[in-house]
């Protein structure tokens, strides 16, 4: 299970989180909506410790990731994959290298059972064959499938996902819902996703929490969320431009 | 110019000098961190012999030219200011030292840091713009430990390697000079090459490359893992770290000689 308790986090001076509680379940798949630019990204970043808080704790399973040390944050990212909205895949590395990178890392897994996971990995994303492709190779789909495989290659109890169908056709980001719903499903791991696209939130999440102001505002159930009378909750969803959120 | 107008600029170069002050902080810091990831490195070689490839024996092209012409060139320099003063079988002795001392080492990390500085710090900038270093550490390995320390063995090993490649091929070119049209016998300038010979010159010259390798990769690893924003940002990024190794290579130069030459050597 994941806590967050009284997250605070500025940048030059500009608060973006303020004391930001969330609970997320095992097992659960919790989307967190909110606009462009409000701290979705900055709050999953501390969730794996790659952005440190001012103030307030992470407990993962109990333990405060805030506190620790980097040997132990790096132990406690093998129970972690993450999926980045550019795939950040290493190009200098091949598709197949970079799914393994992990495996070989931390594992003592001979080279023919890791070229066996590495398979085993892209089928689950429906990328089978491609080992040997350069990233460069791949359209921004594919890449973020390809994220995703090597986001699971240590078979992770929790996965991260910034952005996940950002600058996806609809089609391809459809595909990219399905294969979150259904790895959830098949791997029972906790996902947390990051989004700002209300399609893609209601095909992945279990939850749907929404970040404004640096706290969550809201959090239900997609269908609890559409019945949600908070109107900057209603005006989110429905995408409008008037309404009490504004530029400003 | 008003007094308000001489406090706004009081000011900036406050802010400058504080800016430059936090900057060098934050290198030194950041030199520490990736010292403290180097032992038990060497479980790891094919990373750094990737970068033994990338920063010395791809460099070899562009060190082989700049070390014949630098010699060459000295060669005509040295006779010039000989005319009527020095004989010419000092020829080979001054070449020898000047290159082995000072030409051979500090041309050739200004030429590489030129070269695998910029290379490096926009390899790693545009891994920190795109997240690629994120990535790294959330599949829990530390992008200290995985890039910039085989960066930086790779660097202090090549460096002196190709500083030797580079003495060799630059009196290789003075010697080609004096001969065709100089018109120095090989004896001569042979016997002036050995004449003030000293193998702790060597060495001196070696030291400091192996100095000016350390300051060149971590540089570069320094700008790329700081980088911000795209393109621009990676831009900056590559200028800082080739402009900075640049002053770092000519100012540890001098103090380098100072100790060696003056200190330890005499």
């Amino acid at each position: 299970m994941i806590v967050i308790e009284g997250l605070e986090k500025s940048f030059d001076g500009r608060p973006v989180l303020r004391g930001l509680d969330l609970t997320i379940q095992d097992g659960e798949s919790l989307v967190v909506i909110g606009r462009s630019g409000c701290g979705k990204s900055v709050l999953l970043k501390h969730l794996i410790g790659l952005m440190r808080p001012e103030s307030g704790h992470v407990y993962i399973d109990g333990n405060d990731l805030t506190t620790m040390r980097e040997e132990q944050l790096n132990e406690l990212r093998k129970r972690f994959g993450m999926v980045f909205q550019g795939a950040a895949l290493f190009d200098s590395l091949s598709v197949g290298e970079n799914v393994a990178l992990p495996l070989r890392e931390h594992t003592r897994l001979s080279e023919k059972d890791i070229r066996k996971r590495v398979s085993e990995k892209l089928g689950l994303v429906e990328l089978e064959g491609i080992e040997d492709a350069r990233p460069s190779s791949l359209s921004g789909g594919m890449k973020k499938r390809v994220g995703l495989a090597r986001a699971i290659a240590m078979d992770p109890e929790f996965v991260l996902y910034d952005e996940p169908t950002t600058g996806l056709d609809p089609i391809m980001a459809d595909a990219i819902n399905s294969l979150i719903r259904n790895l959830q499903k098949k791997l029972s791991i906790t996902s947390v996703a990051v989004t700002h696209d209300m399609r893609s939130a209601y095909r992945i999440a279990d939850k749907i929490a929404m970040l404004h102001d640096g706290k969550i505002i809201y959090k239900g159930t997609p269908d609890e969320i559409r019945r949600c009378q908070d109107s900057r909750v209603c005006q989110f969803i429905s995408g409008s431009a008037s309404g009490p959120i504004t530029d400003s | 110019m008003n007094s308000n107008q001489a406090t706004l600029g009081a000011h900036a170069i406050g802010q400058k000098v504080v800016g430059g002050i936090e900057q060098v902080g934050s290198a030194s810091l950041f030199f520490l961190r990736v010292v403290r990831a180097v032992p038990g490195f060497w479980k790891k070689s094919h990373l750094i012999f990737e970068q033994m490839v990338a920063i010395g024996v791809e460099s070899m092209p562009l060190v082989f030219v700049t070390s014949i012409f630098t010699g060459g060139v000295a060669a005509v320099q040295a006779a010039y200011q000989f005319q009527d003063y020095v004989p010419m079988r000092y020829l080979g002795s001054v070449i020898g030292k000047s290159v082995v001392i000072e030409l051979g080492p500090v041309l050739t990390a200004l030429v590489v840091a030129g070269r695998v500085g910029a290379s490096i710090a926009a390899e790693l900038g545009t891994m920190r713009v795109t997240e690629q270093i994120d990535a790294l550490e959330t599949i829990g390995i530390s992008p200290i430990r995985f890039l910039a320390v085989p960066r930086l063995l790779a660097g202090m090993i090549m460096l002196p390697l190709i500083t030797v490649f580079s003495d060799f091929l630059a009196i290789g070119g003075a010697y080609v000079v004096a001969i065709l049209s100089l018109d120095v016998a090989t004896n001569t300038f042979m016997e002036g090459l050995r004449l003030f010979f000293h193998l702790r010159d060597v060495l001196g010259g070696l030291v400091k490359s192996l100095f000016f390798g350390v300051v060149i990769t971590m540089m570069g690893c320094y700008f790329g893992f700081n980088a911000e924003g795209g393109a621009e940002g990676v831009g900056k990024a590559t200028t800082r770290a080739v402009v900075s190794s640049c002053l770092l290579i000519l100012i540890l130069d001098y103090m380098l000689a100072s100790l060696l030459f003056r200190v330890i050597f005499v």
